[in-house]
């Protein structure tokens, strides 16, 4: 789960993202706290309070004095738009280098993709939501 | 951010080996830490002479803002849990608990009772006839059960397995979320410790390697892997401190942070980036530290900043 090499906050941060983007957690509803977090991810309760408190930074979570963290509202919306920006950087620009490195051209790529898309939408009755397979 | 522990030009000679030289750095309240380094690097003599268990030969160190020798004011507030502790012969471990909770003011005799049971220690079996990791958990159970305001454990895990070891860093992150104090956590297991760990201090041959939160540290260095002459042209101008090759390969370890510009240059140039571990930082560090002069202790720390 955890990997190395990153920032440990901003992988937690991205996990609590990732559960508001596919709407395991609701907006309005209560995030997890810094200890569960902590303990969940076996880290320190300080590296989780970073993370959480970035959240709280950008807008996606808010503090309600006493009782905890919550999600904003329109958190969901915004993190779709953030990572949309990020999805040609992160993950379009490495598969058309590994297809350029196999000999693959672009006609190639989309034909693939197609395919794959098609088949992937008979499995499942919504488009699948992005995972966090980021290096 | 408050210091519990000042230490300022700490040295320690015993006849012609100095085993701590010259060493100056400071711990902060309620923050666990990882004093990480080969054996012989001074760890445990750091920690004898900040608990008063060793003197110094020159240097100042304040505890709480005070000095430690013969302080039970300080004192009482410090558990230090020694590699390997020695106990009277006949002691049995429910004579140590008992001394503890007479000796730490803040001892959870609930939580102790409870870490007995999680280690299956047998309590009234003599320490003598305990096996290694029996051992170590009397130790551990007493360093957290003491709850004192700094607590210095000294690779406290020999001899426990791995079972026994998660329990100790599910136990610390616990009680030290409902409880928030002073660790310092000595271990060579690094890559097990990495995760609880928020800052982490890296001693070799008595000096300071590395005073760093851990999280800062994560991706401080990189290995970059590909054809040699496209490696050797993008390495240039950075500081290697590891090279291995295997034919046309070679995989070389920079300090530094790659930004989006180097990213697409490893791109186009065909190159890999693989993330370096804690352990793996600390441990090319220390090999890197060993071949050069001494001077590199200070382009290390630059780097790192």
């Amino acid at each position: 789960m955890i990997e190395e090499g990153r920032a440990l906050f901003l992988q937690i941060a991205e996990g609590v993202e990732d559960s508001i983007i596919d709407g395991s957690l609701a907006e309005e509803a209560q995030a997890p706290s810094t200890n569960e977090l902590a303990a969940f991810f076996r880290i320190n309760p300080a590296t989780a309070a970073k993370g959480v408190n970035m959240l709280v930074d950008k807008g996606v979570l808010y503090k309600r004095r006493g009782i905890g963290m919550f999600v904003a509202q329109g958190a969901r919306e915004m993190l779709l738009a953030e990572r949309r920006t990020v999805f040609a950087d992160r993950f379009v620009e490495p598969l058309i280098a590994e297809a350029r490195k196999l000999g693959l051209g672009p006609d190639d790529l989309s034909r693939l993709i197609l395919e794959h898309a098609r088949s992937h939408a008979g499995t499942h009755a919504e488009p699948a939501t992005t995972e966090g397979a980021s290096r | 951010m408050t210091d519990v522990i000042e230490v300022q030009g700490l040295t320690k000679r015993y006849r012609d080996i100095i085993a701590v030289d010259d060493v100056s750095f400071t711990i902060e309240k309620d923050t666990i830490y990882g004093l990480l380094g080969r054996n012989g690097a001074g760890k445990t003599t750091v920690m004898s002479i900040l608990t008063a268990q060793n003197f110094a030969s020159s240097g100042d160190i304040r505890i709480f803002g005070e000095k430690p020798y013969e302080n039970a004011r300080v004192l009482s507030r410090m558990c230090f849990v020694r590699e390997s502790q020695k106990y009277p012969d006949d002691a049995k471990p429910v004579h140590a608990f008992r001394s503890a909770r007479l000796f730490f003011p803040h001892w959870d005799e609930a939580f102790a009772q409870r870490l007995i049971s999680d280690f299956q220690l047998p309590q009234n079996r003599r320490i003598k006839k305990l096996s290694r990791g029996q051992l170590s958990a009397v130790g551990v159970i007493i360093g957290l059960a003491s709850r004192a305001e700094i607590t210095f454990f000294d690779e406290p895990y020999l001899g426990l397995d791995a079972v026994a070891r998660q329990i100790f860093y599910d136990r610390l992150l616990e009680d030290y979320s409902e409880h928030p104090r002073t660790v310092i956590l000595s271990s060579h297991l690094i890559d097990e410790v990495a995760n609880l760990i928020e800052r982490v201090l890296v001693i070799d041959r008595g000096r300071i390697l590395m005073d760093e939160t851990t999280d800062a540290v994560r991706d401080r260095a990189c290995t970059i892997v590909g054809d040699a002459d496209a490696v050797d042209r993008f390495i240039s101008g950075r500081e290697v401190i590891h090279r291995e090759s295997l034919g046309r390969t070679t995989s070389v370890t920079v300090l530094g942070r790659l930004g989006a510009d180097d990213r697409a240059r490893l791109a186009a140039l065909g190159l890999d980036a693989a993330p370096v571990s804690l352990q793996q930082l600390i441990v090319r560090l220390t090999q890197h530290a060993a071949v050069d002069t001494p001077d590199v202790h200070a382009t290390i720390e630059e780097v790192l900043r």
